[in-house]
């Protein structure tokens, strides 16, 4: 393809989120046209226009306005259907995060367009580009083509390698100004919840824990562990049914499905619907009592014994390194 | 009141997936409500529980589907609504369309749905049917209140809960957390047999014509995992082993 692709740029507390990135790469996979990247809310700032740079995007189109700093599906359908009335892309993609995956669906149907939601890799074949995604949280996968134009997908997060960084690049900037209307739903307060600044589906470090940490103090390691490797904490239905934790950090077929490049399971047995949340792990260590625990079948690394008396040392390994 | 409840009957979570020559296999597999559904479903009724409403469970699936709608009944909806194919559909651009020509008709004021289904796991039927009616809508619910025609939710945002006011109409996704659904009672499931369950088809609603926008060209299983390598030693060694095949082996440290 030769179209242009429009992504939906997010970021994180001033940040760009690195699935902004991937998403460029995703796109450059489709079309061999310009790539816009498109940011809402606040101006930007170098740091993203020099990351936008050299990841990929030509152009950086911004929409700023008040109504557009905390996400609404109205107000940002309505900065989108600018964006697009303004690019014509062939190609848009989105991050599969809580804003994408939320607005994706909203802008596919407006535009009578096929939608391809949590893509982790695009190929090649005959000619077409077919996307993989998995279904029944990784228990098996499928390939999708899309018929007509645009394209629409969401990546997740972790999965599309990001282009080879490339310095002496630039993007060209274009501002609109938009007037928003009718937001139906109005955001009272955000109680920030999530521990840590890293997110379950986009950190590289995942630490989970089972019922085996047996509630608090097992979990207070598990954030000691976390912090120390700059991870974030996740957990087994297991966990989460008995109280020990909240539904948010839910990993299997119901809750969450990462893909970090190391995944630590903490007595956790691995029920088969566990395992369909994370198996897809680069590098997955299972910590447990029981020999037997099915996770072992699925770790690349394992310890027999009880995490009280391995997490300790462990976490002071690590901390031994980082200092280093 | 009126609410729509949009379920799909899903394989149970506990159940391996198979694919055979492209084909998922659902010889002898356990099927459930889609749990996320289940919550809506559940939602749904403890609303009319604290009010007046009607609960509608429109599903568009197989015939096996009737399982998954006379539980909702059982549960406490009102009556059903199945929409039969046999055929497979993925393409959620034609599920939501077929689904929202039978919504649109009921014209409820509040529609909930799961936030995903554990299958598909796309999540986009129940939002574009949300466009294409031209109603607001909040994914990812965690709590709901009404009152009157104000809506308050609390949405998980990526571990963060959102605090919104909207007013009706409304479609809300359900979250895990939001409630833990009932199990049917003897009684209910007794009733429910004689509750009202239409049945249509794509031809009834007059969408032969729709087409796809995405289709499926490949379905496989994932490469076994090859079990990896129990570490030996006592602990100490144990960890120091860790760490070490972390950093040189894995190289993910």
């Amino acid at each position: 393809m030769q179209g242009r692709a429009l992504i939906l740029g997010e970021r994180k507390e001033g940040k760009l989120r690195q699935v902004t990135l991937e998403a460029i790469a995703a796109a450059k996979k489709v079309t061999d046209g310009e790539v816009i990247v498109l940011l809402v809310g606040d101006g930007v700032d170098a740091q993203t226009r020099d990351m936008l740079a050299k990841y990929g995007a030509d152009r950086l189109l911004t929409i700023e306005h008040e109504a557009l700093k905390q996400y609404t599906p109205d107000a940002l359908m309505q900065a989108l259907r600018m964006a697009v009335d303004h690019t014509q892309p062939e190609v848009i993609v989105f991050g599969h995060t809580a804003i994408g995956k939320d607005i994706a669906p909203r802008l596919a149907a407006r535009l009578g367009a096929g939608l391809v939601s949590d893509v982790t890799e695009i190929v090649q074949k005959d000619g077409d580009v077919h996307f993989v995604r998995p279904i029944y949280a990784g228990k098996a996968f499928e390939e999708r083509k899309v018929e007509g134009l645009p394209v629409m997908l969401t990546v997740r997060p972790n999965n599309i390698a990001l282009l080879e960084e490339s310095t002496g690049r630039s993007v060209v900037e274009e501002t609109l100004s938009i007037e928003i209307q009718d937001v139906r739903s109005v955001i009272e307060e955000v109680v920030k919840k999530a521990t840590s600044g890293v997110d379950l589906s986009e950190a590289k470090i995942v630490v989970s824990g089972g019922r085996g940490t047996k509630g608090e103090e097992g979990f207070k390691l598990l954030y000691e562990l976390a912090d120390v490797l700059g991870g974030a904490v996740g957990a087994s239905r297991g966990a989460c049914d008995a109280g020990y934790v909240d539904y948010a950090l839910q990993i299997g077929q119901t809750g969450k499905v990462v893909t970090p490049d190391l995944y630590i399971a903490v007595g956790i047995s691995g029920a088969i619907q566990h395992l369909a949340g994370m198996s897809a792990s680069k590098v997955i260590v299972a910590i447990n009592k029981d020999p037997e625990a099915p996770i072992f079948q699925v770790a690349d690394y394992g310890i027999v014994g009880d995490m009280f008396e391995v997490l300790p040392p462990l976490i002071e390994a690590f901390k031994k390194i980082q200092s280093a | 009141m009126k609410i729509v409840v949009l379920m799909k009957q899903t394989f149970d979570t506990e159940e391996k997936v198979i694919v055979d020559n492209g084909t998922i296999k659902e010889d002898g597999v356990q099927f459930v409500i889609n749990p996320y559904d289940e919550y809506a479903v559940e939602e749904a009724i403890r609303i009319k529980e604290n009010g007046d409403a009607e609960v509608v469970v429109v599903s568009f699936g197989p015939d096996r589907t009737e399982d998954a709608l006379r539980k909702a009944l059982a549960m406490g909806a009102d009556r059903a609504v199945l929409i039969e194919s046999e055929q497979p559909y993925t393409d959620e651009s034609f599920v939501s369309a077929v689904l929202a020509k039978v919504v649109e008709k009921e014209a409820p004021e509040l529609i909930l749905a799961g936030n995903f289904s554990v299958d598909n796991g796309a999540g986009q039927v129940a939002i574009r049917l949300a466009e294409t009616l031209g109603i607001n809508h909040v994914g990812a619910v965690t709590k709901v209140t009404l009152e009157g025609d104000t809506v308050f939710v609390e949405r998980d945002a990526e571990g963060d809960v959102e605090r919104i006011r909207t007013k009706l109409p409304v479609l809300l996704t359900a979250q895990q957390g939001l409630n833990d659904p009932r199990y049917p009672s003897l009684p209910g499931i007794m009733k429910a047999k004689k509750k009202p369950l239409e049945r249509l088809s794509v031809s009834e609603l007059g969408l032969d014509d729709i087409s796809v926008r995405t289709t499926v060209t490949h379905r496989y299983n994932p490469p076994k995992k090859e079990a990896g390598e129990i570490l030996q030693g006592d602990i100490a060694t144990q960890v120091e082993t860790l760490v070490k095949k972390l950093r040189e082996e894995a190289k993910v440290i």
